[in-house]
């Protein structure tokens, strides 16, 4: 050891690559070993968010009363991919590999939108979006669409679906979201959620029509029909999911697709 | 020369990392609001701080002076990176909720602390032993910690409810402080302050003494 210098520069440039070399190479080792996993878990995770929006499979549970389980349960529904500008299907791109939200952030597939346009506070919208369709006994029974919007915090990600009158909402989950635990966070609160169950998601003139409330309409009156509870302690929170929910089944959203599908069947 | 069980037993209440030495702090804010998670944490933490420890013993004399923290560092960095990984593939909800806070297992103090303090001076498997007895003493506030806060805060505990909410058609209004980071700066608080009525030589000594009351006279 008497020719070893601890502090020397050859020592330091040899421990600093050794240290380098086997870390990186441990590090990577990790992450192709266990890509399948996590791309599989991703992939698990979407399809569970997917079907718990539209109700048929129970909160924290991986499978149906009937212990079907989710890739199960995911097989009937028939993925689309959608032009959200003309409403219609399109093959310009795969839905098995097509990501929505990935696309937003791509300039070729997406455009800014402006401030009048931007109720929800994406910044940039899609071309192309997917839906998930429930076949019914005649034509459709339910649709699942995407939806996201700025809450408080940041961005909430979720499902909404609607029955296969593609009025009525069957249910809404969002599956990502910043908000403040126990205020707006509230948003993934079952009792909360399962008032969106029947809830008319269109007016008399086929616009956009849900609100969020402190009050509620008389029973039984058109207004009511819309109106869901605004969460209490959470005012922006409200308005953002309000907001995101009028976008994506508005003009710009889902709207066209929507009554595209509605004169079709 | 501090034996084996010493150096395993210490760190959980003699030397707590969080209520002692108060390190690591911040993660245990973060990650408190639910058992499950805390557990999850805990046990990423102590891992970190074991491996690292033992790798860092390993190579101790041959790592330079002027580099020594740079190379701890790269190491602590790597193996949060698997961990992180790991519990992507094998627990993704949990990895979901934690997000962020296994990323940040590298800015731990209590890892970077022991790596920097023990493990340049010990043998591997000394550091390793270290290393795991400053994980379970982080592991015990915070599971203290997630005790109080989940069954307050959400009425749960690990999922499971324990006190029915009003929400729920039950008898509990939730306390949604107990939900947001502050509180657990009050439990931390009084348990620090536990310990230290129970072990009264953990009472640091005061640093200046306050002047008894003068009056504004006086003062001049």
């Amino acid at each position: 050891m008497s020719s070893f210098d601890r502090d020397g520069i050859k020592n330091i440039l040899i421990v600093a690559i050794s240290v380098c070399l086997v870390c990186s190479v441990i590090v990577s080792g990790a992450a192709v070993a266990l890509k399948p996993a996590q791309t599989a878990n991703k992939a698990l995770d979407q399809k569970q968010n997917i079907l718990r929006a539209a109700g048929l499979l129970p909160e924290g549970a991986t499978r149906d009363a009937a212990g079907r389980g989710v890739d199960e349960l995911f097989a009937q529904f028939e993925v689309r991919a959608v032009d959200l500008q003309t409403g219609e299907f399109t093959d310009a791109v795969d839905p098995a590999t097509y990501q929505p939200i990935k696309a937003a952030k791509d300039p070729k597939m997406s455009r800014i939108l402006t401030d009048d346009e931007d109720i929800a506070t994406l910044k940039r919208l899609e071309r192309y979006s997917l839906v998930y369709i429930v076949p019914g006994t005649d034509g459709v029974g339910g649709v699942v669409i995407p939806v996201r919007g700025y809450g408080l915090w940041g961005t909430l990600y979720g499902y909404l679906a609607l029955d296969g009158d593609l009025q009525t909402v069957r249910g809404l989950a969002f599956y990502d979201h910043k908000e403040t635990p126990g205020l707006g966070g509230e948003v993934t609160n079952p009792t909360w959620k399962a008032q969106w169950l029947g809830v008319d998601a269109f007016g008399e003139d086929g616009d956009p029509a849900v609100r969020l409330v402190k009050t509620r309409s008389a029973t039984g009156s058109a207004a009511a029909s819309h109106e869901v509870d605004a969460l209490s302690g959470a005012t922006l929170t409200t308005r953002g999911v309000e907001n995101l929910i009028r976008f994506w089944t508005g003009d710009l959203g889902f709207g066209p697709f929507l009554k595209h599908l509605k004169e079709s069947a | 020369m501090a034996t084996q069980k010493e150096v395993l037993l210490d760190p959980i209440f003699n030397n707590n990392p969080i209520a002692l030495q108060v390190l690591g702090i911040c993660s245990a804010l973060a990650v408190t609001v639910s058992m499950t998670t805390t557990l999850v944490m805990a046990a990423a933490v102590t891992a970190v701080t074991a491996l690292s420890n033992l790798s860092i013993a390993l190579i101790r004399n041959r790592i330079p002076m002027n580099i020594r923290i740079i190379v701890q560092m790269t190491i602590i960095a790597s193996l949060v990176i698997v961990v992180d990984q790991v519990l992507q593939a094998f627990a993704y909800d949990i990895s979901k909720k934690l997000s962020v806070f296994v990323g940040l297992i590298i800015t731990n103090c209590i890892v970077m602390g022991r790596a920097e303090a023990f493990a340049m001076q010990n043998d591997p498997w000394v550091s390793f032993l270290d290393g795991i007895g400053n994980g379970l003493g982080y592991s015990l506030i915070l599971v203290l910690v997630a005790l109080i806060r989940e069954p307050l805060g959400a009425g749960t505990l690990l999922g499971f409810e324990i006190l029915p909410k009003v929400t729920a058609g039950g008898w509990y209004h939730a306390n949604g402080m107990m939900l947001l980071a502050p509180s657990a700066f009050f439990i931390i608080g009084g348990l620090i302050w536990a310990i230290r009525a129970w072990k009264p030589k953990q009472v640091e000594a005061a640093e200046y003494k306050i002047a008894a009351n003068v009056q504004y006279r006086g003062a001049l």
